[in-house]
């Protein structure tokens, strides 16, 4: 499309989007786009491997680790998230090698890839709770407030501040992710996720191209736990952790759409808006209402509609503009163009 | 996940003798999900939410409306296999040819949908139906009359399964489509009416299990999460549609559970019996009992 092509859109939308809180103080909806942005982050995150059909359930272990291992740190060794933030993508990056690569060796995928990273993330569940004299255990766990500099604390009161951070962090992800859907990863995921052997015969190391999305996704999940950590200033496993936020991942991804790059997103504005929606609307009596609609929205997206709203939504327009596929068409233009210049 | 396994003591033999009795408690949790796998090949991440639904169905019927127990317990399994059935006709069978991560993720939502509906339907307080069976002590060792009871209609429920899927025409012909999907409906079988009453069966075995955990542990719109997850992972380390695989994986995962609990916090069990699991899906992708290839 020629709108993603064009930079002075993309300035545009950076300027506008960089505006909105000089425009527009409100705390309360400056606080629901901080969420959009940071969960948003999380679910471009998961649909990074989930696009090739490494479907994890395993993405709110990633999460924990990323919030837990900051916020302890900075709790018990006052070590500066600056500091705390690299190591715990570490760890998660330790831990989606350490569970990964042997899923990938033995070839363990589909079904029951997404069931071993369901165990892993009720492992990263259950020692959070266990170990609850550190963490809190499910009642919860708060990074002290910064006695003195808060930008070495990476705390702020400031919601604009977390604002333009959220964005950062939020385009950053979709610079990745663009990053990726051009590389060759891409080729080489795609192949893979078609056909592994097929793949494998044509030259791709399988098991090196799944690490590495893995990685970057598990990295990435991670950060954006860290981010959620220091801007809530309160996780909990039940927040942060556990299957119930894996398969919340998993749900604003494919809603959105999986396989574009703004789909994670408009899956985030869809679920947070829908759940506010109803907490505001309807107060207490709406506890349950918004998974009650998610999850049939969920059914009914995997089976009426499974590229997500935005992905059926881009699709239509991509199909109006131009009736027949042009790839085809300019292969054999070239060819002929090729054919005509060599002399008869 | 804590409030699954609150009954242990210090004594090694009990921890073993109690793990033998969970055991039987998983085992009949895995087979209704091997079940459900082996025949029409896809998992219901939602089973342990039916389950929950069929521990409200005898709360209500139990408790609020005052039937006896052995009424309430044949209604509370016809409910969950009627929902069972329909769980398949509504969501699986449009399904049935995409890929399979697709109808994991499907049965994902239904397991989001029948949580917050338990949620707004019945509210989110601990509910007990109130049945209080007494505890067996032998020497200094305590078993509980309940895990008892469950463990002998485990192994009951799963001579029963395995009866019915031996000697009877359907469960020749459950047995044959779990084989080969392709050909069995070219020989005159009804493909669909076999899937939808194997889903009809898992949700009957669902039930049967939510007639014996109600026996033991409140009910409240969450416990799936504490029973599912383990659930699916006895499954998986089975061997997905073993059922002998399923029926050893049980055992082992209760003891590791029983014995890790121990020796620490119950949650270093549970932590101890995820490691083993995805050790022995390194070891054994296929499952425990799979020959490797």
């Amino acid at each position: 499309m020629s709108a993603v092509r064009n930079p002075i859109a993309w300035v545009i939308a950076a300027i506008v989007l960089g505006a909105v809180p000089f425009v527009h103080r409100d705390p309360y909806h400056l606080h629901i786009l901080i969420l959009i942005l940071i969960w948003s982050f999380a679910y471009t995150s998961w649909s990074m491997m989930g696009r090739f059909g490494l479907t994890s359930l395993g993405h709110g272990g990633f999460m924990g680790i990323g919030a837990y291992v900051t916020a302890l740190l900075w709790n018990h060794l006052g070590l500066t998230p600056w500091l705390g933030i690299p190591v715990a993508l570490a760890c998660a990056a330790a831990m989606a090698l350490v569970v990964g690569y042997p899923c990938f060796r033995f070839r363990i995928t589909g079904h029951y890839f997404a069931l071993v990273t369901l165990a892993l993330s009720g492992i990263v569940l259950q020692v959070i709770t266990a170990t609850r004299d550190w963490t809190g255990g499910s009642l919860g766990y708060t990074p002290e407030a910064a006695k003195g500099n808060n930008l070495l604390a990476m705390q702020s009161g400031d919601k604009v501040v977390w604002y333009l951070a959220a964005l950062v962090v939020w385009a950053f992800g979709l610079v990745v992710w663009t990053w990726i859907d051009r590389s060759m990863e891409r080729a080489a995921m795609d192949a893979i996720s078609e056909d592994e052997d097929a793949a494998a015969a044509a030259g791709v190391n399988v098991t090196a191209e799944k690490l590495k999305i893995t990685v970057l996704s598990a990295l990435m999940t991670a950060l954006a736990g860290a981010v959620y950590c220091q801007y809530q200033m309160f996780i909990s496993p039940d927040t942060v952790s556990g299957i119930g936020i894996s398969l919340q991942m998993v749900f604003a991804a494919v809603v959105g759409g999986l396989y574009v790059a703004l789909g994670p997103t408009v899956g985030a504005i869809i679920t947070i808006l829908l759940a506010e929606g109803l907490r505001i609307g309807f107060g207490t009596k709406a506890v349950g209402w918004d998974n009650l609609i998610y999850g049939a929205l969920l059914v009914a997206f995997i089976i009426f509609l499974p590229k997500g709203i935005l992905g059926s939504i881009l699709e239509r327009v991509s199909l109006r503009r131009a009736p027949e596929p042009t790839r085809p068409a300019a292969e054999p233009a070239r060819a002929r163009s090729a054919s005509a210049a060599s002399p008869p | 996940m804590d409030s699954f396994l609150e009954i242990f003591d210090i004594y090694l033999l009990e921890a073993v003798l109690n793990g033998i009795l969970l055991g039987g408690v998983l085992a009949l949790l895995a087979l209704g999900l091997n079940l459900i796998f082996g025949v029409i090949d896809v998992t219901w991440i939602c089973y342990a939410e039916l389950i929950m639904v069929g521990m409200y169905a005898i709360y209500y019927l139990f408790t609020v409306y005052h039937l006896p127990y052995w009424i309430a317990a044949p209604a509370c399994i016809l409910i969950v296999a009627g929902l069972g059935a329909l769980l398949h006709f509504l969501v699986i069978e449009p399904l049935l040819s995409a890929p399979p991560i697709n109808q994991l993720l499907a049965t994902g939502g239904v397991l989001f949908f029948l949580q917050s509906f338990a949620t707004v339907a019945f509210g989110i307080e601990f509910r007990n139906v109130g049945i209080k069976l007494p505890i067996l002590a032998i020497g200094d060792m305590n078993f509980s009359y309940a895990r008892l009871l469950a463990f002998g209609a485990a192994l009951v429920g799963m001579v029963a399964v395995y009866v019915f899927m031996r000697k009877t025409y359907v469960g020749t012909a459950i047995r044959a489509i779990a084989q080969d999907r392709q050909i069995m409906p070219l020989m005159g079988v009804d493909a669909r009416r076999i899937y939808l009453i194997t889903s009809a069966i898992g949700g009957a075995l669902a039930g049967l299990a939510a007639c014996l955990l109600v026996l033991m542990y409140d009910v409240h719109p969450f416990i799936g999460l504490s029973i599912g997850p383990i659930t699916f992972l006895i499954c998986v380390l089975g061997g997905l549609g073993n059922f002998v695989g399923g029926f050893v994986a049980s055992f082992l995962f209760a003891q590791i559970i029983s014995l890790g609990g121990l020796f620490s916090d119950l949650e270093w069990g549970y932590v101890l019996a995820f490691g083993f699991f995805i050790l022995m899906m390194f070891i054994r992708p296929a499952g425990l009992l799979a020959r490797r290839a």
